[in-house]
């Protein structure tokens, strides 16, 4: 599931998708917490999943915040089209 | 009420901290007040001082304050102490008051100009270090207000920066006088090694005990102090900075490269003149230097256009005759001159300063004319200094100095006929060239018309100092003149007077009649030349032998023309072919390595997220994989 994430991330150009992958990134790593907390009998791994949740969260509301800065600036949600700050 | 004597110096260094620190952010008037206070509360402390120290009797005739002990290493522990005898109150006085005449000048000069608070922030601190080097008990505390008063000489001549030949004039003064600093500080090494300590009274004290007269190490010693005072003190064959130094502005000119710092040489030489005394050949070669330095000076301000460097040259001259003094063993009779001279100069530099401020920044005399009654103070005042410089008999504080100068010259047992006579014809030169400046600057027709004029500010330090260019002479008249040698009986409690004098077939009357010949000589012929026949000029220097003559000594005897030829051009040369040896090689490669690193990883920089993404994910599979498999 980490990997379907990354593979989106790397390959897909619109940031909505960019943002989805992440959030299935997260999601794999939140699961693969609970299952070793499943696994070890350790209650560690449920609380880790909220924390992931909450983060989780917020990135999503600050990266749409953003997404809409960049929809405004440049009418395009193309990832490629933001390079003009490149070093 | 001695011991007031730290806040000399400490004063002025105060107050140039302050305006280096808040200077940008005060209106003009603050910046002046602090500036010129400062230096006028100095003044009135070394007044105070003089007063007590000649009312009092004490110990040795000199009074040491120790403020605290500067560094404490292996036996070598120089204090921070100031010391005051005959030689110094005599320095600090003139100087102080010197440099307060000229700090309200300038209040007023330099309104116009940019950086009017950096300006006195510079004038304060080149006064702390001057009195510095004055009052120091210890070689290397002088050292230190040596290379503080080149310091504020270099900034001063670069003043103006944004013109660039000022700041070349401003390197030139710096590194040529570093020659001579570097000599003084490997004289200060030798002196150390040898004697175990740097301050001066006991270093005086060791060197006569240790020291035979004549042998090597005071010979190395006083050669290599001489070096630094030739340096300072713009003295053949380093004296091609000073006439370069007209660059900064002109209150400038008369305090650091008239009045008081190129006099430095002059005070070191006193100061250590046991050693010279302990130096037979060295000592010769001070008279050597002086009298053909005085030639040369007179010779070159013969031919300048540009009225500050006419004066320049004839500092360069006058500071020859003080070094002549000191040659032949005349202590008391340099620092004389050197108390006049700074009278004189300085007032010249100042009213040749009005006559340049009413023509709109013009130097050239050629260009002036009539100024007489147009400028009737500057006139006045130059024409008294003029006189002075070159020793009008009688009235005139340069008369006096000068005449004692070379009565000793002919007289000391050092002195000599030869001697004498370069110094009677430095006279009739003076004469020549500062009155060819006085007839053509303010006698025929006028032909800039005057803009400006001085205010009360300027015109004060004229009247003071035109009063003093005549009567600083009369603290000290010699036999034939009432026989009051006030000045020099003073100075003969730090300094010894001259040995056994002898005559001959000149008395000192005649010496002195030769000198008001010369002087009589000097000023027909200016007349003549500059005033009746000016076509006579052209006459002489339409020939190709006068046309050489003039180039020459335009040039200063061609010395920038030889450096240039011996060390410049040689050095630069080294440096093309010598572009690519080992060293260079090594670290060129370094850079280029740098360079090729950062044109490769400059590509990552793309700006594209993914790309981003996939370099911290393939990353992260090779962190993994190391930490796994390894």
């Amino acid at each position: 599931m980490f990997a379907l994430g990354l593979a989106g991330l790397l390959v897909r150009r619109n940031l909505i998708f960019t943002l989805m992958s992440i959030e299935v990134m997260l999601n794999a790593a939140g699961l693969a917490f609970v299952v070793a907390g499943a696994h070890w009998w350790q209650p560690d791994g449920q609380v880790i999943f909220i924390f992931i949740l909450a983060t989780a969260a917020a990135e999503v509301s600050v990266g749409l915040a953003l997404l809409l800065q960049f929809h405004h600036q440049n009418k395009s949600l193309d990832a490629d089209a933001a390079s003009q700050m490149r070093g | 009420m001695l011991r007031l004597l730290w806040l000399i110096p400490a004063i002025p260094f105060a107050s140039s901290i302050v305006l280096a620190l808040v200077g940008a952010r005060i209106s003009k008037k603050i910046a002046a007040i602090i500036g010129v206070a400062s230096i006028a509360t100095s003044t009135v402390i070394s007044i105070l001082l003089t007063w007590s120290f000649l009312g009092s009797s004490l110990p040795k005739n000199s009074y040491t304050q120790v403020l605290w002990t500067w560094i404490n290493v292996a036996g070598f522990h120089p204090r921070i102490a100031f010391y005051l005898d005959a030689l110094s109150l005599v320095m600090i006085l003139v100087v102080t008051f010197v440099s307060f005449l000229i700090h309200l000048y300038s209040a007023e000069s330099m309104l116009e100009s940019e950086g009017y608070s950096r300006f006195f922030a510079y004038m304060n601190l080149f006064v702390a270090s001057m009195v510095t080097l004055l009052l120091a008990d210890n070689l290397l505390l002088l050292y230190l207000g040596w290379e503080g008063v080149g310091l504020c000489s270099y900034l001063l001549i670069g003043f103006w920066y944004s013109d660039f030949k000022n700041g070349l004039a401003a390197r030139k003064a710096f590194i040529v006088t570093r020659i001579g600093d570097t000599a003084m500080i490997v004289g200060l090494f030798l002196l150390f090694q040898h004697l175990g300590t740097l301050h001066i009274q006991e270093l005086m004290r060791r060197a006569t005990e240790q020291w035979p007269a004549g042998s090597a190490l005071p010979i190395a010693a006083a050669a290599l102090l001489l070096g630094g005072a030739v340096g300072k003190s713009a003295q053949l064959p380093l004296q091609t900075w000073l006439p370069d130094a007209m660059a900064g502005p002109t209150p400038t000119s008369a305090l650091i490269h008239a009045a008081t710092m190129v006099t430095a040489g002059v005070y070191l030489i006193a100061r250590t003149h046991v050693l010279f005394t302990l130096a037979p050949p060295v000592q010769l070669a001070v008279a050597i230097i002086g009298a053909a330095t005085l030639l040369l000076g007179g010779c070159s301000a013969l031919t300048q256009p540009d009225i500050k460097r006419v004066l320049a040259y004839s500092t360069v001259s006058q500071i020859g005759y003080m070094f002549l003094a000191l040659g032949v063993g005349a202590w008391a009779a340099g620092i004389f001159h050197f108390m006049t001279h700074a009278f004189f100069k300085s007032l010249l530099f100042l009213s040749a300063g009005v006559v340049i401020d009413a023509m709109h920044d013009e130097h050239n005399i050629f260009k002036m004319g009539g100024l007489r009654k147009e400028l009737r103070l500057a006139f006045v005042a130059f024409l008294v200094a003029g006189c002075s410089l070159a020793g009008l008999p009688l009235i005139t504080a340069g008369f006096y100095s000068k005449g004692l100068i070379l009565s000793e010259a002919w007289s000391s047992p050092q002195g000599s006929a030869i001697l004498w006579l370069a110094g009677v014809v430095g006279v009739f030169l003076t004469a020549l060239y500062i009155f060819r400046v006085i007839f053509l600057v303010f006698f025929g027709e006028p032909k800039t018309p005057v803009t400006k004029r001085p205010a009360y500010k300027i015109k004060i330090p004229l009247v003071v100092l035109t009063v003093l260019s005549v009567v600083g002479g009369f603290v000290n008249l010699p036999p034939v003149l009432g026989d009051e040698p006030w000045f020099t009986r003073l100075l003969h409690t730090a300094l010894p007077s001259v040995g056994q004098e002898h005559f001959g077939l000149l008395t000192e009357v005649r010496s002195e009649e030769f000198i008001t010949l010369a002087f009589l000589v000097g000023l027909g012929l200016a007349y003549v030349l500059y005033h009746r026949r000016r076509q006579w000029v052209e006459v002489l220097v339409g020939n190709r032998a006068g046309k050489a003559l003039h180039e020459f000594w335009f040039s200063g005897w061609g010395f920038d023309w030889y450096y240039d030829k011996l060390f410049v051009q040689p050095v630069m040369w080294f440096a093309r072919v010598d572009k690519s040896d080992a060293v260079d090689t090594f670290y060129n490669g370094v850079a280029d390595l740098n360079k090729l690193l950062y044109r490769g990883l400059r590509r990552t920089e793309n700006g594209q997220v993914r790309w981003y993404a996939a370099s911290i994910a393939a990353g992260t599979v090779v962190f993994v994989a190391i930490a796994l498999f390894l």
